[in-house]
């Protein structure tokens, strides 16, 4: 379809959504969602042409038409039993097709220490940070998607972290889309981190059936002054499925970021990382690992924003392609003139288990400060053959050795993360992914 | 145990075994010597099953076994074990992940069952003992930053471990001082046993004065040209490969 066709549908979609929105249709929150539909409306969608998406084709996801307006739906504990943790540890939050499943949710462990509800919830009971935030973002350089995942801004997750509090249960958050129809959800998530504070969140993207749909989700986090936050996104979408997601951080002074950013899922999928450094002496880890087969398509883009002086920023970003698959990694660094005696590190590494598939690199420095540190580095190789062969020897299966070998060389982009339920269930994914053959 | 029957193997067109002929019976201990480039190692390698090397003939049977039919990973579960000259490096993968994996891997295809943590440990920390070996070693990445000595040791240590059948050692002296060649010797000789076999790959003797070998081959140019007992081996040091060759060519022509 072309874009008018595209656009016209979401118009269409979005007066189907005002009607179902019985009454509210003057509320704060739908006048935020009115103005993003007008600037989703005076956008286009993105192509080569583009120089941030130039790697990147949205082609294939406007040939869908993906419905913002798709109801709820019954699932079972059984359902999501595999992306679950330890649950006498961890706080669960499960989304089906954008909506809120208060059944399988589980909240109990956390009273005290955060304020922790559904977006909508927040809004409606006048948690005026969740509205303000979107404007500010609408304001400034809101694209194309993140102003449509505005405009159906239906639900998602609010947490507020008191200052000083330690959250000691992780909090999980479980994004399913389970339709029989094609949908598009835009989940909308914005975590806050009080001073002093610290928690940790694991966030889940997936889907139940084969049916094709698309994510489109916007997250915002800030991170008050020495506060701290662990962020981990495991995107384990379907092969049929889209997947573009914007995240916004803004740390204050002092402020602790952990973000980890794994996709193993999607058919297309494209994630923009903006990392803002507003305060001095912040730290701040953007990992990544990907594993990409078929002909899955994986864009990230990164941007660490350095703008105050004595930040360190460590970006470490792993993939493994088999198939004709593709991966995109554009990491971009700004060290403006007031950051001095910034440490800025960023190293993008890949392994090309097939001859067809294809590795885009582009580290992009733009550095105005004279006293700073900054390194970067990308590599594409395969994996080493005499490693495999002393495996096997060893009597590892071929597929043993493999999965062996390609968990050694990504391990180290997530073996910081501190929860190591979280670390031990990366590794099985991975080893089961690698084993499964692709569909094409 | 082992026979080699006329193996021959060429690697890009290149003919590097031509014709071995081999019987290893267990509770023996060859020796295969030989100058540089006769084809030693390529007959380490073939046997554990490397795929750069193309058999063009003969065979070779394993316990009965078309040993040339197997993988290199069923090979090892069969019970044949290679310690490498050049020890891999394998970085993210601690050594006691890789004998994990090995020894269930093993134990699963003989229909074994898998041993707990316990039960893995205590062989673990037994082998150990036996074999001289470091405990920190254990933690640490496979051969990662290891030394010459360590990364022998380690080759010995994962046998002692296994527990194979059939062991080819490949130039496992090589690059070692006396007292890590000791400890490497006094390793194997403890895991030799009348049930189990082993092949030794060098170019000198000086290892053979720790592990003594029942049979000595010298290898040249793709061919066993002689077979002896131990006194061959010193009779190699003292006088070089020349005489065996001149003598070979002699009954050759």
């Amino acid at each position: 379809m072309d874009d008018k066709t595209v656009k016209q549908w979401f118009g269409d979609s979005f007066i189907r959504f005002e009607k179902s929105l019985n009454g509210e249709s003057t509320s704060p929150l739908h006048l935020v969602r009115k103005k993003g539909f007008e600037k989703f409306s005076m956008l286009e969608f993105p192509t080569h042409r583009n120089e941030e998406w130039k790697y990147t084709s949205v082609k294939p996801l406007l040939n869908y038409r993906f419905d913002p307006n798709s109801g709820i739906v019954d699932i079972s504990k059984e359902d999501i039993e595999k992306y679950l943790y330890d649950e006498s540890i961890y706080s669960t939050l499960v989304f089906v097709n954008g909506k809120y499943y208060e059944k399988l949710s589980d909240l109990s462990k956390l009273e005290g220490k955060l304020e922790i509800m559904p977006l909508v919830k927040a809004i409606k009971s006048g948690k005026d940070e969740a509205i303000n935030f979107a404007l500010e973002i609408l304001d400034k350089d809101a694209d194309i998607f993140s102003s449509l995942n505005t405009a159906f801004m239906m639900d998602g997750t609010y947490i507020k972290v008191n200052d000083d509090a330690v959250v000691d249960s992780p909090i999980q958050i479980i994004y399913v889309t389970s339709a029989d129809k094609e949908t598009v959800t835009n989940p909308r998530n914005v975590f806050i981190v009080g001073k002093h504070a610290s928690v940790k969140l694991i966030e889940t993207y997936a889907g139940l059936n084969e049916t094709p749909y698309f994510t489109n989700t916007f997250t915002i986090v800030k991170v008050d002054e020495y506060g701290s936050i662990e962020h981990t996104k495991v995107q384990d979408e379907t092969r049929n499925s889209f997947h573009i997601s914007t995240l916004e951080v803004n740390q204050k002074r002092g402020s602790h970021y952990a973000g980890y950013n794994v996709n193993f899922g999607g058919s297309l999928v494209r994630n923009n990382l903006n990392i803002h450094l507003n305060g001095k002496e912040t730290e701040t880890t953007l990992n990544g690992l990907a594993l990409s087969k078929g002909t899955q398509h994986i864009d990230n883009h990164t941007l660490i924003n350095h703008l105050e002086p004595h930040c360190n920023s460590h970006q470490l970003y792993k993939s493994i392609l088999d198939d004709s698959s593709r991966i995109v990694f554009n990491g971009k660094i700004f060290v403006k003139q007031d950051a001095q005696k910034t440490n800025a590190f960023q190293e993008n590494k890949n392994i090309i288990l097939s001859d067809s598939a294809l590795v885009n690199a582009k580290p992009q420095l733009e550095i105005f400060a004279d006293d700073v540190k900054c390194t970067h580095g990308a590599t594409v190789g395969q994996l080493d053959k005499d490693a495999l062969f002393y495996l096997k020897s060893r009597g590892f299966s071929h597929k043993e050795a493999l999965a062996t070998l390609i968990y050694a060389f990504a391990s180290d982009a997530v073996h910081s993360i501190q929860l190591p339920l979280v670390r031990d269930k990366l590794e099985v994914i991975l080893s089961e992914k690698l084993l499964t053959p692709a569909l094409s | 145990m082992l026979v080699i029957k006329d193996l021959k193997v060429s690697i890009e067109g290149k003919d590097i075994l031509k014709g071995i002929n081999l019987e290893v019976n267990k509770g023996e201990v060859h020796a295969i010597m030989g100058p540089n480039g006769s084809g030693k190692s390529t007959l380490a390698q073939v046997l554990a099953g490397r795929e750069e090397y193309e058999v063009t003939g003969g065979e070779v049977l394993f316990e009965g076994k078309d040993l040339l039919e197997l993988s290199t990973e069923d090979r090892a579960c069969e019970g044949l074990f290679l310690a490498f000259q050049y020890p891999i490096e394998i970085p993210g993968v601690s050594n006691t992940n890789l004998l994990k994996n090995s020894l269930n891997s093993i134990r699963k295809y003989r229909g074994e069952e898998e041993l707990d943590a316990m039960e893995f440990l205590t062989l673990i920390k037994k082998k150990m003992a036996m074999v001289e070996m470091p405990q920190d070693l254990l933690s640490r990445s496979v051969n990662e930053g290891f030394s010459g000595g360590e990364k022998k040791k380690n080759e010995i240590f994962q046998m002692a471990v296994i527990d194979p059948k059939l062991a080819i050692l490949d130039e496992t002296d090589s690059g070692l001082d006396i007292d890590a060649l000791r400890t490497v010797a006094k390793g194997v000789n403890k895991i030799k046993s009348e049930e189990n076999a082993i092949v030794l790959v060098t170019h000198y003797q000086r290892l053979l004065n720790y592990i003594v070998p029942d049979f000595v081959h010298v290898l040249y140019q793709g061919k066993i040209i002689k077979s002896g007992d131990k006194t061959l081996a010193h009779e190699l040091e003292e006088r070089g490969y020349d005489w065996v060759i001149e003598e070979y060519n002699a009954k050759k022509s």
